[in-house]
């Protein structure tokens, strides 16, 4: 009896609309201002949200942003449980072996060293880094000790409360955290990583990325991405 | 949520205060504690209602029923809960998908898996990708109530399990000797009987169950302490209401909430022991027949 009203309950759940035309779901992680970030409305929102919404009214797409877990974003958008990734990924050739990216919306981005003093040893030191960036196998390989945090505000709290000597993250995320502490922080050194960011897609969905991909290059040409980028990122905007 | 707070950067002090606290955000927090207590009030009897079925299919006489049920103890039990929120649910999804896509779209040609990918038709998604967001987060809320009920009816079994054999076989005996059958002597003598043995693990695996509703975010379903982490975490000026790292205070708040909580549980399970003890064959209903007499 259980069982059959669970599988009703199931069937009719997805039955609703679903002649309605398809809505593509973007996935974004709503933790890393100003990419992408949950406002104090309780809604999500950033540079990613606003220009996945442009995206999708170019295109003439039905989207919704919804919010995941960073290490849950791969099995979950394989399983179909929504269609595209922006979450301030960035495109790397390893990343590009097991899923599809449009061209990057935003500039290949300096990353920062960020500490609490200036003579922290960035090579043999404890290095702070989110788990699956960029960043955290930029430290794995750089040799220094790399403690991974589940979320970039993790990162900056080693740092501060010396957990960590250094953190390791995007510019953008960390010239505001930096700018704000008060002269805690500073920035220690710099590198470049990644070929900027970009709309990932399960491999099969050529189509789909084809038609990002394509607003993307419209809004680069128009000069529409650049606006986009300089509202979020003010000062600190890295244009095409 | 007030007139007032328009504009958050004009204010201060304790009007600034009242603001961050109604902001939206903070009532998507305050409206976590009931998600929280609705996954309590819902997995405690599902999880129980396993743990009963597991515990007699495990003492069946019916070998076959009886390995299941042990399979099923071992097995949960002694996979990590964190491989079990990540991958199971996955697992659960897309075994409910397969089944819908044979049904809904027998003349699908493409294959369901291509290398890491999992694609059923659109008829079969569940929820359909254009349901609004609050099915997808409901379908997802009834995944994490089965997932932990799963897990925790495999620890609930193995404590029934113990707690029906701790049941004194004379008082069985006694009721054979009356005449009773099988299926009476399981109804009104062990099951009656055995709670009073099963309520210290069971009470265990409340307190546990508790603390382990943080699980809920790896689920994708935003829980007090995702909230409490969000909301503490140091905000610069890309939000309305910019602060320092603030996540002890709210973790003392949730600390405060856990306590309260697990003590209210205390209470409750205390008398509950008390009331299952008489009349019992215990050392407890022994203890409480003589202060009587």
């Amino acid at each position: 009896m259980k069982k059959l009203m669970l599988a009703t309950a199931l069937v009719a759940l997805s039955g609703m609309a679903a002649s309605a035309q398809d809505t593509v779901r973007i996935a974004t992680e709503g933790l890393y201002p100003p990419y992408n970030l949950v406002n104090d409305a309780g809604k999500l929102d950033g540079f990613e949200v606003d220009l996945g919404t442009e995206i999708c009214k170019r295109a003439a797409l039905t989207c919704e942003f919804v919010q995941n877990d960073w290490d849950s974003m791969m099995p979950n958008l394989n399983s179909g449980n929504f269609d595209v990734i922006m979450a301030g990924m960035s495109i790397t050739e390893e990343r590009k072996a097991d899923r599809l990216f449009t061209q990057n919306y935003y500039p290949p981005a300096t990353s920062y060293y960020v500490a609490a003093s200036a003579d922290v040893d960035l090579k043999a030191g404890v290095v702070a880094a989110q788990t699956a960036t960029i960043q955290a196998s930029h430290v794995a390989e750089s040799g220094a000790q790399l403690l991974e945090f589940k979320t970039p505000d993790e990162t900056v709290a080693a740092v501060r409360n010396g957990e960590a000597d250094a953190v390791l993250a995007d510019s953008e995320f960390l010239d505001p955290v930096v700018a704000q502490s008060n002269g805690e922080l500073q920035i220690v050194d710099k590198v470049q990583l990644g070929g900027g960011v970009g709309a990932a897609f399960r491999q099969s969905d050529t189509e789909l990325a084809g038609k990002f991909d394509k607003a993307i290059g419209e809004m680069k040409a128009d000069g529409s991405l650049n606006e986009l980028i300089t509202k979020w990122f003010k000062d600190k905007a890295v244009l095409f | 949520m007030f007139s007032q707070c328009a504009d958050p950067s004009t204010l201060s002090g304790f009007n600034w205060m009242l603001c961050y606290l109604t902001s939206g955000k903070h009532l998507l927090f305050y409206y976590s504690f009931g998600t929280v207590l609705i996954l309590l009030a819902v997995t405690a009897p599902v999880a129980l209602g396993f743990g009963f079925m597991g515990a007699i299919a495990a003492r069946s006489h019916s070998r076959a029923l009886s390995l299941l049920g042990k399979a099923y103890m071992l097995m949960v039990r002694g996979i990590p809960d964190i491989i079990f929120f990540m991958f199971f649910v996955i697992a659960l999804d897309q075994a409910f998908e397969t089944g819908l896509h044979y049904i809904r779209c027998p003349d699908w040609t493409e294959p369901i898996r291509t290398g890491l990918e999992f694609k059923v038709c659109p008829e079969a998604k569940i929820p359909p990708n254009s349901a609004p967001q609050i099915f997808h987060q409901i379908y997802g809320f009834a995944l994490a109530v089965v997932t932990f009920a799963i897990v925790f009816g495999a620890f609930t079994a193995n404590v029934l399990y113990g707690a029906m054999n701790a049941v004194p076989r004379a008082q069985l005996e006694t009721a054979e000797a009356y005449g009773l059958s099988n299926r009476q002597v399981f109804r009104r003598i062990l099951v009656p009987q055995m709670w009073v043995y099963a309520l210290p693990g069971l009470s265990n695996l409340w307190l546990i169950l508790i603390k382990a509703t943080p699980l809920l975010f790896l689920l994708g379903v935003n829980d007090i302490v995702y909230w409490a982490q969000e909301l503490g975490g140091s905000k610069t000026d890309s939000y309305a209401y910019p602060h320092d790292d603030w996540r002890l205070w709210y973790f003392l708040f949730l600390l405060a909430f856990y306590l309260a909580f697990t003590r209210v549980s205390e209470i409750v399970l205390g008398r509950l022991t008390a009331r299952l003890s008489h009349g019992q064959a215990t050392m407890a209903g022994e203890a409480m027949r003589k202060a009587a007499a």
